[in-house]
């Protein structure tokens, strides 16, 4: 669905990313891992069109993204920072983002009803705390039942209550045969979501390997174990 | 297109800063015309402003309106929008706002105490360049992230067009005074939107003959419908070109 081929983009002298070749596949739930300043929110902003490559193509269902745009209605993504005009309300954010993509047709506002969100509807964004925000964006990318979900960080900020709704509604998805990038510092609570995994570090791409493949060949049985045994090797 | 300039319009109304520019110059316009006993003088003092005060606010209005956007425009480019689609409807929202400010806060009172040709003439100038004031500042806006050297970029262009410009002209006719330079004049004033409409008010003004044999050949030129269809042509192009340019660097721009 998603296939990137020789993406490089360097900022000044420095390369964000590096030459990266992945292939994403429907109804694959894939964790985009790797240090600090790996690529990784780059990357991903590579395929939404925010970041242009300076060389490289990304194919979305075939079809170049290059130039494109309406390849965009299938994406819901969550921002790592959301940011949101400050003057405006939730719901005003809500209705603009509602008339902007799909005016008609439903809309899926199950997050929306389970983070609680329609009590605190008039409040502006301005006064919102980190936590809101980020279930704001999250109910922001599953509003419109996109074929795509990219999360970048989606638990960063969430109180474990929430970050729990969101993971079961991330599995749920993900059962509906749906595409989900996923990136995250925490392993441990990606056992259970992911299916595969991308491992970047400055900028390259070190391997795409399924989640039992990774397993098997580390002998690990967790997520965190087994990219940390990843990383030993790769330093000696 | 539509709905994001509806949202950039209605963002503007509830900013209050446009309303207040216009019920501003609401007040200066019917106290100068007022403050006057004969109305034309009026006009003359009215100029200056349309002239210097207009350009100023739009362009660093517009110049902090679209840094201050940062975070709708992040929001907008990743959905299904071109992102030449969201810089346009920023570029047309700031536009109608500003020039219908303009139109309100200046334009009413000219037509209610100068309804004559003069009085259009510096409608027109004036609506033109509260457009290609916003065009420059999204101009201004798109060359750098930094929002300091952005409105400082900004700043500096509208004192180029007000000052620098005029002191560079001058600087030139001092030099060549020996040559004749009424024509390349006329080309010079091009480059310039402020000269620009500041000469085609003056001709109507007819206050041209104080200018000498330079405001003759003005005259012969400007004067025309001809001239006046080049001007509104070429001040069309201050409007397109730097929108143009500004749309392609958006285009290019990583958010």
């Amino acid at each position: 669905m998603i296939v990137a081929k020789n993406v490089s983009k360097k900022f000044g002298k420095f390369y964000a990313l590096n030459d990266v070749s992945v292939t994403c596949h429907k109804g694959e739930c894939i964790a985009l891992i790797g240090p600090n300043a790996s690529g990784k929110t780059t990357f991903i902003k590579c395929i939404l069109g925010m970041v242009v490559p300076d060389s490289g193509v990304i194919n979305f269902n075939n079809n170049s993204i290059a130039r494109s745009w309406l390849y965009r209605n299938q994406i819901g993504y969550m921002p790592q920072i959301g940011r949101y005009p400050e003057n405006m309300t939730i719901a005003q954010v809500f209705n603009m983002m509602k008339d902007i993509r799909k005016p008609i047709g439903t809309h899926d506002d199950e997050l929306v009803n389970s983070f609680e969100l329609d009590k605190i509807m008039q409040k502006r964004m301005r006064t919102l705390s980190g936590g809101t925000t980020q279930k704001v964006s999250a109910s922001l990318a599953f509003l419109f039942n996109s074929d795509v979900l990219i999360l970048d960080e989606p638990t960063a900020g969430l109180d474990p209550v929430s970050s729990e709704i969101l993971k079961e509604k991330i599995i749920r998805e993900k059962n509906k045969g749906k595409l989900i990038l996923i990136t995250s510092h925490v392993l441990s609570e990606l056992d259970d979501l992911v299916t595969e995994v991308i491992y970047m570090q400055e900028g390259k791409l070190n391997f795409q390997k399924s989640l039992l493949m990774l397993k098997q060949e580390t002998g690990e049985q967790k997520l965190a174990k087994a990219i940390a045994k990843v990383m030993i090797t790769s330093n000696q | 297109m539509k709905k994001i300039i509806k949202y950039v319009i209605v963002d503007l109304l509830r900013n209050k800063i446009v309303l207040f520019y216009t019920l501003l110059s609401l007040i200066i316009s019917f106290s100068i015309f007022n403050l006057e006993s004969n109305t034309s003088k009026g006009l003359l003092s009215l100029l200056n402003i349309v002239l210097i005060i207009v350009p100023l606010v739009c362009m660093i209005f517009s110049t902090i309106y679209i840094y201050n956007s940062a975070e709708f425009i992040e929001l907008l480019v990743s959905q299904p929008l071109r992102r030449r689609t969201i810089w346009i409807s920023l570029f047309i929202g700031l536009s109608v706002s500003l020039s219908l400010a303009f139109l309100i806060g200046i334009g009413l009172p000219i037509i209610i105490y100068q309804p004559n040709s003069t009085g259009f003439m510096m409608l027109l100038m004036g609506f033109l360049l509260s457009i290609i004031f916003v065009s420059i500042a999204m101009l201004a806006s798109a060359s750098t992230r930094d929002k300091a050297k952005g409105i400082g970029f900004a700043i500096l262009l509208w004192l180029y067009f007000s000052l620098i410009f005029d002191a560079i002209v001058l600087f030139i006719l001092f030099q060549f005074q020996d040559y004749p330079l009424e024509k390349p004049m006329i080309i010079f004033s091009f480059l310039n939107p402020i000269d620009l409409s500041r000469i085609q008010i003056l001709l109507k003004m007819d206050i041209a003959a104080l200018m000498g044999y330079t405001g003759a050949v003005f005259k012969d030129f400007f004067g025309t419908t001809t001239g006046i269809v080049v001007t509104t042509i070429v001040l069309s192009l201050w409007i397109l070109i730097p929108v143009w340019i500004s749309a392609k660097k958006f285009g290019k721009r990583d958010l």
